[in-house]
Formats: structure tokens, C-alpha cells, sequence
């Protein structure tokens, strides 16, 4: 591709709000954010409102009110007050390039048809050149005359890619492009998204919930959750944000405990926390267990909270031995409960602990209550939250 | 002559003139009741499906009267060309028309509703205004339904009786149909012309549908494969 220096592409602009009235849970979307050419990430969990917002940004949904905008260009306007739209311009003429969560790539046109679709407006000759250039540029010019029912995963990833590059757009959506492939192609397809994202420099809102594709990409980060953007930055400032303590997260965690940050240990990437249960009988409140943690924007003597998944942790009947875990703590087993096909365990190691285990690891170990155990937990299983 | 050839040939034109009509109206027909969301929209759907639960008399009587010259279109249509539409050809078409309507546009609509909106919504984005959308993606992904809606809009008018009879009357080389010539010869006891004609249509009928859904199966088998590709692709 003639990567020539071009004038800076105008910036992606959009302030969307919008409720879905629901009868179980209400759920509203309600951001205001600037996207400069490159990438940004929308990143979150799902159900956080990131699908939603991409096609509000495409024309496909219909904010209750905001504005979008790319540079000077309005795309969308509405007061919350009027009943129509100000500005409202159709989704195909937004010159929004978006690449759908299940690609929807034409099922009945072979991969140059469907690269050729969005050209419709040239003449036959430069709509064919174009489509070639363009999958060529993405590796799959030998798939031309292919249907996507005949090619892989990643082949088709690259054909969604294609045909929404090849018109030109002004802005670039992707919902999870990469979110059902392997690591091996993911990453080849990242490299040639990264490239042609240096020689055009668009808006590029790219949707994952997967860290990894996160690092690679990042220039900048939006952190999305129910509806609203809670954290933004780069990568490295995101990621290490603690997350907002929120009911979704909370009914994860089996175990939840106050912590206070002991030490800071830059070097490492990791922190040591002091985390104290609530006072129960037969224990005297204030007992508490030191806990390594992943390392998160946080000082000394800062109250979080620490989440870890009963799943998460090992017991072991003996003291282990040469482990990469971190965290190895003695307890002893308060009770033994069976739960369908798992036995939840109760160890009070200082706190109580809830253990999930599986009921031939309980026979096997023999487990009674009473009996000492040792618990073992990898520090990235303790999940650090806002207090 | 056993077979009343005139009438046959009488009976395949009608048929062609029916379902080639009912495939240029029932499309955009069929593609606003696929998409549209206006809320009285069951209120068409209703009307549409009307003709499969009415009996014919009522549905030929109707359109008789709204032909007649006592209705303002017939009075309209007698001063446009000088004579009624009732009992003539194309008095025929019209009231075939609405007698096959649903059996040409519930096929179309049920075809178009399976499109994947997910297609519509890409082709949007990729600049199509919706006409475009419809012949390029809506239309091409709904052939075998196109396909059957035409061709039992035009099996349904080679056998119709009630609405020729209410509208058409028995004009030979004009109205009477095959059908009508049937019931005619069994009036006149011939049982044997009566047999020939029943047991031409018969065959004629079941070959037509028996070709139309052979076709429509090998024109379904490999896009099979195809139309299930795209819905093994990432999931959320």
C-alpha cells in the first residue's frame, strides 16, 4: 500500500445516550468520549454496553440523545427533549467501515463479490483493481473466487476485514474481530491490522474483552462497564486500575475479604496485602493472613477488597513444597459440605476460606473436619477491587 | 374429443398471467410485511391470509360485485373500455389474483424473515441503500422460497373452481377453465371426458410441483454448507 504522509484524519467524537426499558433490568448506555486516529480499545466484560455503543456510532441503534461526530462532519444530534433527531444521517452514509461480531460476510458471494460490495459506486474496471489490492494486502488474494463457507476461521476474519477497509471509511468499528482464533493467527492478523492502521491513521474502535489483544493494540483504552466508561488510559494504566466493586463481579467471587496494602514491590509487579474476615464465633476477630497480590495502581495502607474464586484455590493435605503459587497458608478444616458434584470446603486459615473441590479429590485426600490442610493460592487469583 | 384442449390451454395462460403478477406485486408485498414495524401490521397479515379460509364463492361474489357495473370500478372500467370486467379473462386474472395471493406471498415473507438481519445491517454499512439490499443479498438468499410461492400461486390457480365459476362463468375460449370443464361433463353424465380431463390435470400438476421442489433442493444443497459457515463464526 503507498504509505504516503497524509493530513491527520478528523477524530471520532460521540456523546450516546440511550435507555432499553426492560422489565427485569434496565439497562442505559451513557458515554462521552474523543477517539484520535489509531486505536482505541473498548474494553470490558460482556453485556457492558460495547456492541451497543458500535452501533450507535454506525447508525444501526438510535441514541435517546447525544451527538457523533467525526471532525467537523455530524453524523448524529439530539436533545432529550425532542422527539426527533436533529441530525440523524443513514448508516450507509455515514462512512462508518464495521466489521460484525459474526463478520455477516454475503454467504452466497465468493470472497471478491463480497470485498466488492461496498465499491458499488466505481466503475466495474477500478472496483475490481481495488478488491484485488485490498486482498492482497490482507493475504487471501488466492481465495477470490472462494464462498466464506469454504474458507477457515481466520480466512474469513481477514474477507470481513477486507471488505470493510476497501471502501475507505472514516472511522473503523470492530467488534471482537479476532475474539474466535487461535493465537497463532490472531497475531499475524493483528500485525496486518497494525500496519494498515499506520499508513491510514482512522478512528479505530476495537472491541475485545481479552487483555492480551488489549497490550498489543493499545494506544488508548476505554474501560466499559454497564453502559459507562470507568476507567480510560493506556494499557498499562488501565489494566492496573482496580476494578469497580459491582454486583456483577461480587457474584463471582466466593470469597471476598477487606484488605489493606502492606508493600509495594514495583520490581516484581506484585504487592503484599493484609486481608481480615469478619469476626465469627469460635475465632477472635482482628486474625488475619498476609496475601501476594498482583501489583495495581495503589500505596501503602491503601482499603481494597480481594476477590478469589473458591475454584481458584488448592488444598493440600501436607505442607507443598516447590511451587510457583505464592501464597501457601495454613489452616484448618471447619466443615465439608457436598453441593451437587462439588464439596465446598470451609478452612479458617486466620480467615475463612470457601473451597470448591471435587468429590474424588475429597476421598482422596481423605478430608475430615478438624483435619490441618495448607491452602494454595496463585497470585493472580486474587482479584483486587475498589472498596 | 375426450380433452377440451381449448380450456387447457385457457387454463395454463391464466395460471402464467396469475403467478407472474402475484411475483411483481407479492415481493414488495412480502418484504414490507417481513420488515415493517407498524404496529396494525397483523391487521395486513390477516388480510392477506384471508382467501385461504374463505370459501371461494364468497371471495368470487365479492369480486363480482366489485366488478359489476353497480361499483364504482366497474362503472370506471365500463366508460375506460366499454364493457364489463365481470365474465370476461381478464375479470379472471383480477379475482385470481386475490384468490392466490397468500399462497405466492406467505412463502416470500417466510423466506425474507430468515434472512440474517446481521446481513442486512452489513450491507447498510457497507453504503447499499435498501433497494440494493434487497436484490443484492434479501432476494438471492431467498430463491428457494421465491421459487415455491410462485409455483404454488400457479398450481393453485390451475385448479381453482368457485371463483372462476362466480366471476367467469362458463365461456368457452374466454372463462371456462379446466376445472369447469370437468364439472360440466359430469352434469352431462360423460364420465369418461370428465376421468381424461381430471387425470390430465392430476399429472400435470404433480409434475410441475415435483420438478419445482427437485430444483429447489439442488439449488438449496450446496448453499447448505455455506449458510451454515457463517453462523460457526466467533460467539460471544
Amino acid at each position: 500500500m503507498p504509505a504516503e504522509a497524509k493530513p491527520a484524519n478528523p477524530a471520532l467524537s460521540a456523546r450516546i445516550r440511550k435507555i432499553f426499558p426492560s422489565t427485569e433490568r434496565e439497562f442505559s448506555l451513557d458515554v462521552d468520549f474523543n477517539a484520535a486516529p489509531g486505536f482505541t480499545i473498548l474494553f470490558g466484560a460482556s453485556g457492558a454496553g460495547k456492541t451497543t455503543l458500535l452501533d450507535c456510532v454506525a447508525g444501526l441503534a438510535t441514541p435517546d440523545a447525544g451527538r457523533i461526530s467525526v471532525g467537523e462532519r455530524v453524523l448524529f444530534e439530539a436533545n432529550q427533549h425532542e422527539a426527533k433527531a436533529r441530525v440523524d444521517v443513514s448508516v450507509a452514509k455515514r462512512g462508518v467501515g464495521y466489521v460484525l461480531q459474526d463478520l455477516a460476510l454475503f454467504p452466497h458471494l465468493t470472497v471478491e463479490r463480497n470485498t466488492e460490495y461496498g465499491l458499488a459506486h466505481l466503475p466495474r474496471q477500478s472496483r475490481k483493481q481495488r478488491a484485488a489490492a485490498m486482498l492482497q494486502e490482507f493475504r487471501i488474494e488466492h481465495l477470490h473466487q472462494q464462498r466464506p463457507g469454504k474458507i477457515s476461521g481466520g480466512e474469513r476474519q481477514r474477507v470481513a476485514l477486507a471488505r470493510a477497509l476497501v471502501t475507505d471509511p472514516g472511522v473503523l468499528l470492530l467488534d471482537e474481530p479476532l475474539a474466535a482464533l487461535d493465537a497463532a493467527t490472531k497475531a499475524k492478523i493483528l500485525d496486518d491490522l497494525r500496519r494498515w492502521n499506520q499508513a491510514h491513521r482512522i478512528p479505530i474502535l476495537y472491541v475485545t474483552h481479552s487483555r492480551e489483544e488489549v497490550i498489543a493494540l493499545g494506544e488508548r483504552v476505554l474501560v466499559m462497564e454497564q453502559g459507562r466508561i470507568i476507567a480510560q488510559g493506556t494499557p498499562h494504566e488501565v489494566l492496573r486500575a482496580p476494578l469497580q466493586e459491582t454486583m456483577a463481579q461480587l457474584a463471582g467471587f466466593e470469597n471476598i475479604f477487606d484488605a489493606t496494602v502492606e508493600s509495594i514491590h514495583e520490581d516484581r509487579g506484585t504487592m503484599l496485602c493484609r486481608i481480615t474476615g469478619c469476626p465469627s464465633p469460635g475465632r477472635e476477630a482482628g486474625s488475619s493472613v498476609l496475601l501476594e497480590t498482583p501489583l495495581i495502581r495503589a500505596e501503602a495502607g491503601s482499603r481494597l477488597r480481594v476477590g478469589i474464586r473458591a475454584g481458584d484455590i488448592l488444598l493440600a493435605i501436607a505442607k507443598p513444597v516447590g511451587l510457583s503459587a505464592r501464597n501457601v497458608i495454613a489452616g484448618r478444616l471447619v466443615s465439608l459440605e457436598r453441593r451437587d458434584m462439588i464439596v465446598s470446603a470451609r478452612v479458617d486459615c486466620g480467615v475463612e476460606m470457601d473451597i470448591h473441590l471435587t468429590l474424588a479429590a475429597r476421598d482422596a485426600l481423605d478430608l475430615a473436619e478438624g483435619r490441618d490442610v495448607w491452602l494454595v493460592i496463585k497470585t493472580y487469583s486474587c482479584h483486587l477491587m475498589k472498596k | 374429443m375426450l380433452i377440451d384442449w381449448q380450456a387447457f390451454r385457457l387454463t395454463i395462460e391464466l395460471a402464467l398471467v396469475v403467478s407472474g403478477t402475484l411475483f411483481v406485486v407479492g415481493l414488495p408485498l412480502a418484504w414490507w410485511i417481513a420488515f415493517s414495524r407498524w404496529r396494525w401490521k397483523f391487521f395486513v397479515e390477516a388480510v392477506v391470509a384471508l382467501p385461504i379460509v374463505l370459501p371461494p364463492t364468497v371471495l368470487g361474489f365479492y369480486v363480482l360485485v366489485a366488478l359489476g357495473s353497480h361499483s364504482p370500478l366497474g362503472r370506471w372500467w365500463q366508460s375506460w373500455t366499454g364493457h364489463t370486467l365481470a365474465f370476461t379473462f381478464t375479470g379472471l386474472v383480477i379475482g385470481s389474483i386475490f384468490y392466490s395471493l397468500p399462497f405466492a406471498v406467505q412463502p416470500f415473507t417466510a423466506s425474507f424473515s430468515s434472512v440474517d438481519r446481521k446481513l442486512l445491517a452489513a450491507s447498510a454499512t457497507l453504503g447499499a441503500s435498501a433497494l440494493r439490499t434487497f436484490f443484492r443479498v434479501v432476494v438471492p438468499l431467498s430463491v428457494p422460497g421465491l421459487v415455491t410461492g410462485a409455483v404454488l400461486a400457479f398450481a393453485h390457480t390451475m385448479g381453482e373452481f368457485g371463483v372462476v365459476l362466480m366471476i367467469g362463468g362458463n365461456i368457452p375460449g374466454v372463462t371456462r377453465t379446466v376445472s369447469i370443464g370437468i364439472y360440466d361433463q359430469v352434469q352431462a353424465s360423460n364420465y369418461a371426458a370428465a376421468n381424461a380431463m381430471a387425470l390430465l390435470l392430476l399429472v400435470f400438476c404433480f409434475a410441475v410441483l415435483t420438478v419445482v421442489y427437485a430444483l429447489n433442493r439442488r439449488t438449496l444443497d450446496p448453499g447448505a454448507p455455506i449458510q451454515r459457515s457463517w453462523t460457526t463464526g466467533p460467539v460471544k
